[in-house]
């Protein structure tokens, strides 16, 4: 990111210019735009139907938009049938030929090359030991297990050194346990290879701990592109901090610049806030960022609550509060640590704080979910 | 929203895809499926149509032909005598198809595998086959003839008895598939909740299979409708529409007429067929990915009734085809019954002998091999390559009209068409070329249809996978898909050769001295009074089907066992 910032940025690998693309009378795309730079790993993420996957096919030529240009290494590739452009693609189907051993599978791409056979089997262990399974040439895909396959998957899109690697939610299929093991795999590959590599993926955390940069998908259009600090600490609509993470959504009304009335509460929020006094906005807060610990009675953003439920995750405590004795409006994530010294407990009353710097205002009153 | 994006973004161009060799080769591809049928399909019906307007001399007429036609009571009543069958054959074999079917997936009966294979026995034999036992057993000198209390075999009877014969397999078929697959947790939660038997039958199993039933239902009528050699061997002076036809063309040489039945036998089996398909349509996946396969429990009051209903009706089509191979071998019925191979010397009783024979093979060998690589190159290109929208629709469409088309009418269709003047075509015909091509085109759709199903289970990303590998779609076809698909390829060849085997009705106008098939030599056998050399072709063709299917199973098995390694899951 801040090579964007410095005067001299270095050329996009890909440029997308308003790219849109039209289902019958459905927009999937609606007028994208995206740089994207040499050996980044970028996650395209959003809920279903977001038009994620159709972008990314866009950009393998295999379902053209309606209109729009797309540039790869400085060449327009925006009309090119797929077997024209150069990219490596992994689907989440694995998509391997099942009468084809793991070898031949991976050198599929070869042999259409008029490369000698000594080469293609070379290449074809170069490549099965690059993901980790030397052995496994002369396997038939059925004959290994789901993440194996996705790695044969993942080196026969390799095999022809493709500028692009594109991913379509490659991990979706598998369990949890393998997916958050293929995760630092195909983080290390992609940091050995230095291929630029977009991935598709519904799942935040994946793309979290995946992506160089995260660029948010809904409704077809982008809501935002950055770092996965940026897009997780700083989100820019109540999508994307609803999206990403956890969030409290609350609605309210705004009193005056830097102050927001919540219930019967005003609240100061330090950041900017775009509506004028008395439009609807979304308060966002995350839920380890509400303050238990030390709160003062009179300080800003401090107010009474009772603990309507816990919900043990683990290493944490999400616990619902009320207010008012209402149904539960706040979320809250306390470490086991803090459960413990205050010993909080459900139908315990306490006092909680937001820091101001943490709450974000969004125009408009919440969705309902 | 939708409208105001699309219009202030409207300003680049929209992107016009170049085509690669692929799609080219596709395109090429799928016109040249649509110049297939078109040429094969969609012109002889037109010609056939436009015939239907002509007087002899080839002048046009309007609706002359078809006034004199609805005004004649001789040929008129045949609508109804037709309409009569199909409907009464229809009525009867649901029922005995849907219990046997039934009683094969939804009991713990014995000898399911026997009763099974012995259901489907009729399907490799021509429909000529059961009229010709019928015949045997009550005709003029059938030894069972008290027991039809003088009402004659030959009309409506025999042609009804023949009909089940003949299309209960093909609605076992569909049944068995339709009753294959149950969701257990459906009876588990109707039986927690109390139903009876009675209840969760017509509650849960009789839903189910719903739309199984209906589509048999069609196939049943269209097949008795246009079927074509039972009512001639057994009919007697009953009057259908596909013997009108045949007796307008070759007994009176009256073509125009000859066309008007067509089309008149043409509107049944479309109306027919595209009631089928709407509410096939409406049909909704009943069975979740989640779904669990329902095991049939021993129950040994339904086993046995089943058992007993399962003997009776297996014995009934034993009975029908072993009178058929047992008078083949009769000297002379029924003075004579002393066993012999005399009735297999054909030579003795049509001027084609064998040669008959052995063109019903090459003819069939022939379809099962063109039609297979067509339909199933078609099916390829339409189910995994996109792009070429109109192109593809256009073809969707036409490979599933041959199925609407009876034999009869396509095979008349064909006399018009390939016989006129100018067609540059017309070099094929009296050959073994037409013959082919009829049959190829005849049994389109329900080939068609088996690739496709097939092509459907095989992963949606082989080609975009190849296509980002530079691999060439016919590669990859070749390499991946066939292989993959074989099974399925086998079946449609098998298909194919079966049906072009047996059939009469699509080729009885068709054939020449040289090209005459055995399928038509029963009946002009039986025309001639040898019946029992009738017989023994009948029985000639049905061993070599039965010969081919053994040889086909036995096939898949190995094939099976040899591509165990990256099958098994």
């Amino acid at each position: 990111m801040q090579e964007q910032e410095t005067p001299a940025r270095p050329k996009p690998y890909l440029r997308i210019e308003r790219l849109k693309k039209q289902f019958g009378n459905f927009w999937a795309l609606k007028d994208i735009s995206l740089e994207i730079f040499p050996g980044e790993f970028v996650c395209f993420l959003g809920p279903s139907g977001c038009g994620k996957t159709t972008l990314l096919r866009a950009i393998a030529g295999l379902d053209i938009q309606t209109s729009g240009r797309i540039f790869q290494a400085d060449k327009e590739i925006s009309n090119l049938p797929a077997s024209h452009r150069d990219f490596g693609i992994v689907f989440q189907s694995y998509a391997l030929f099942p009468n084809l051993t793991v070898a031949e599978n991976v050198g599929y791409g070869l042999v259409s090359r008029r490369m000698r056979r000594v080469e293609i089997a070379t290449r074809v262990t170069d490549l099965l030991r690059l993901v980790g399974m030397p052995d496994s040439g002369p396997k038939f895909p059925a004959q290994l297990s789901g993440g194996m396959q996705q790695r044969v998957a993942l080196a026969r899109a390799l095999a022809l050194s493709p500028g692009l690697l594109l991913l379509d939610e490659p991990l979706s299929a598998l369990d949890a346990r393998v997916r958050a093991y293929l995760r630092m795999e195909i983080r290390h590959l992609h940091k050995r290879l230095g291929v630029t590599t977009i991935m598709v993926t519904h799942d935040q955390e994946e793309a979290l701990t995946m992506a160089d940069r995260i660029v948010v998908m809904n409704q077809g259009v982008i809501e935002q592109v950055g770092t996965p600090l940026e897009v997780y600490r700083e989100p820019n609509s109540a999508f994307v901090a609803d999206f990403v993470g956890k969030t409290n959504l609350l609605p309210g009304i705004v009193v005056r610049p830097g102050l927001v009335r919540y219930r019967t509460m005003d609240l100061s929020c330090s950041l900017d806030i775009k509506p004028g006094p008395g439009s609807d906005v979304t308060l966002a807060i995350r839920p380890e960022d509400v303050v238990v610990r030390n709160v003062d009675a009179n300080a800003e953003n401090t107010f009474a609550v009772r603990v309507a439920e816990i919900e043990f995750l683990g290493s944490f405590c999400r616990v619902g509060l009320s207010i008012n004795g209402d149904k539960p409006a706040l979320l809250a994530d306390f470490s086991i640590n803090t459960v413990r010294d205050l010993s909080i407990t459900e139908g315990m009353d306490m006092l909680v704080g937001l820091p101001s710097e943490r709450i974000r205002v969004f125009p408009g009153a919440p969705k309902q979910l | 929203m939708t409208q105001a994006v699309a219009n202030a973004l409207d300003e680049l161009p929209p992107t016009r895809r170049k085509l690669d060799r692929d799609d080219w080769l596709m395109r090429g591809g799928i016109c040249l499926m649509i110049g297939w049928l078109g040429l094969t399909l969609i012109l002889p019906l037109w010609w056939l149509l436009s015939k239907s307007f002509q007087n002899q001399g080839g002048d046009f007429v309007g609706l002359d032909n078809y006034i004199q036609y609805f005004s004649t009571p001789a040929l008129f009543a045949s609508v109804w005598n037709s309409l009569f069958i199909a409907l009464l054959s229809t009525a009867i074999v649901l029922p005995l198809a849907f219990t046997y079917a039934y009683a094969l997936q939804r009991s713990c009966m014995r000898w399911k595998g026997l009763f099974q294979g012995l259901a489907l026995i009729p399907i490799l034999a021509p429909s000529l086959l059961p009229a010709i036992s019928l015949i045997y057993l009550f005709g003029n000198q059938g030894f069972l003839k008290e027991w039809m209390f003088g009402v004659e075999i030959y009309g409506p009877v025999g042609i009804v008895i023949s009909q089940v014969f003949y299309c209960f397999p093909h609605a076992l078929m569909i049944l068995l598939a339709a009753l294959s697959m149950a969701d257990s947790r459906l009876y588990e939660a109707a039986d927690a909740l109390g139903a009876s038997k009675t209840r969760i039958f017509f509650t849960v199993t009789l839903p189910g299979a719903k739309y199984g039933v209906i589509s048999a239902g069609f196939v049943i009528f269209t097949l008795v409708m246009t079927d074509f050699g039972i009512a001639k061997v057994i009919g007697g002076r009953f009057n259908v529409l596909a013997t009108d036809i045949f007796k307008q063309v070759i007994g009176q040489q009256n073509f125009e007429m000859g066309a008007v039945v067509g089309f008149v036998l043409l509107i049944p089996a479309v109306v027919a067929f595209m009631a089928d398909r709407i509410i096939q349509g409406r049909q909704v996946a009943l069975l979740s990915a989640r779904a669990v396969p329902l095991i049939p429990k021993p129950d040994s009051g339904r086993d046995n009734g089943l058992f007993v209903f399962c003997s009776v009706v297996g014995g009934l089509i034993l009975v029908l085809l072993a009178m058929a191979v047992w008078a083949s071998f009769v000297s002379r019925w029924p003075y004579n019954l002393s066993l012999t191979l005399n009735n297999y010397a054909f030579g003795d009783f049509d001027t084609n002998g064998w040669s008959a024979y052995y063109n019903s093979i090459e003819m069939a060998a022939w379809t099962a091999v063109i039609g297979t690589l067509i339909i199933f190159l078609g099916a390829y290109l339409l189910e995994k390559t996109r792009g070429f929208k109109a192109g593809r629709n256009i073809a969707q469409f036409m490979a599933m009209l041959p199925m609407a088309v009876p034999g009869l009418v396509l095979g008349l269709a064909y006399i018009f068409f390939f016989n006129a003047r100018d067609n540059p075509f017309g070099f094929i015909y009296a050959t073994m070329a037409i013959l082919v091509v009829n049959s190829v085109t005849h049994f389109y759709t329900v080939s068609h249809l088996t690739a496709t199903t097939a092509l459907k289970q095989l992963d949606h990303e082989f080609e975009a996978v190849s296509a980002s590998l530079k691999v060439s779609l016919l590669r990859t076809m070749t390499r991946v898909s066939m292989p993959v698909s074989l099974p399925s390829v086998l079946d449609i060849s098998i298909y194919l050769f079966v049906n072009a085997m047996t059939t009469v009705s699509a080729v009885i106008f068709l054939y020449s001295t040289d090209t005459k098939l055995a399928a038509v030599t029963i009946i002009n056998m039986e025309e001639s009074g040898f019946t029992a050399a009738a017989a023994a072709m009948a029985v000639a063709i049905v061993a070599t089907s039965a010969t081919v299917k053994i040889a086909h199973l036995l096939i898949t098995r190995r094939l099976e066992r040899r591509t165990q390694a990256w099958r098994q899951r």
